[in-house]
């Protein structure tokens, strides 16, 4: 029983992952690539682990799964913001057809600080 | 049992190589350097599964360092984007 619900898992985070992947590749725009790819692909390795949980039980594998599992949803939105912050100050524009920018009007006082300096 | 693990098997290569294509392809920086970041976790549920079909417990071991490398090569990957320091 414990296999058949394991192998479900593993299913639901191979499907979100190939779905995440499929948005990197057909996304227009480095924003939009970043939305679909990280999220789904999180979400899907977290059920990959999770599976491995429940597939093997409470023994060394699943206990290191668990410490996996922790530090990869601690750790993938943190480099998903750097990268974010990286890619808008390093000049990488929108997609043609996004309307509204809100970290531009933010920050922009701040660049003009810096030209001053 | 084994049939479906395959199946899985070869859709997460699919991913990899889907990720490869947008390493290779992506116009500016920052695209390579999200392919590169999924691609890391794209692995660690490869690994997993891997320590599933073979029941060798190391290969959950190459997925927690493989995980801990993935995020420091990124996070130094995206401070280089920005153009800073660590230390700032």
């Amino acid at each position: 029983m414990n296999e058949v619900i394991g192998i479900v898992f593993f299913g639901i985070g191979v499907a979100f992952n190939f779905f995440g992947c499929l948005g990197l590749v057909r996304f227009p725009d480095i924003y939009n690539r970043l939305q679909a790819g990280t999220k789904c692909v999180t979400f899907g390795t977290i059920f990959i682990l999770l599976g491995v949980l429940i597939y093997s039980g409470f023994t060394s594998l699943g206990i290191k799964a668990v410490l996996c599992l922790v530090f990869i949803l601690l750790t993938s939105p943190t480099a998903a913001h750097a990268i974010s912050k990286g890619a808008h100050r390093s000049g990488v524009r929108l997609w043609k057809e996004s309307i509204i920018d809100r970290y531009r009007e933010e920050v922009k006082p701040v660049e003009g600080e810096k030209a001053d300096a | 049992m084994e049939t479906v693990l395959q199946v899985y098997f070869a859709v997460l290569f699919l991913c990899c190589f889907m990720c490869i294509y947008r390493i290779g392809r992506g116009p500016t920086a920052p695209d390579r350097t999200v392919a590169i970041d999924i691609l890391g976790i794209v692995v660690v549920g490869f690994c997993a599964l891997m320590a599933i079909i073979t029941g060798k417990d190391f290969y959950m071991n190459v997925a927690i360092t493989w995980a801990l490398l993935s995020f420091i090569g990124t996070i130094a990957l995206a401070k280089y984007l920005e153009g800073r320091g660590f230390d700032e």
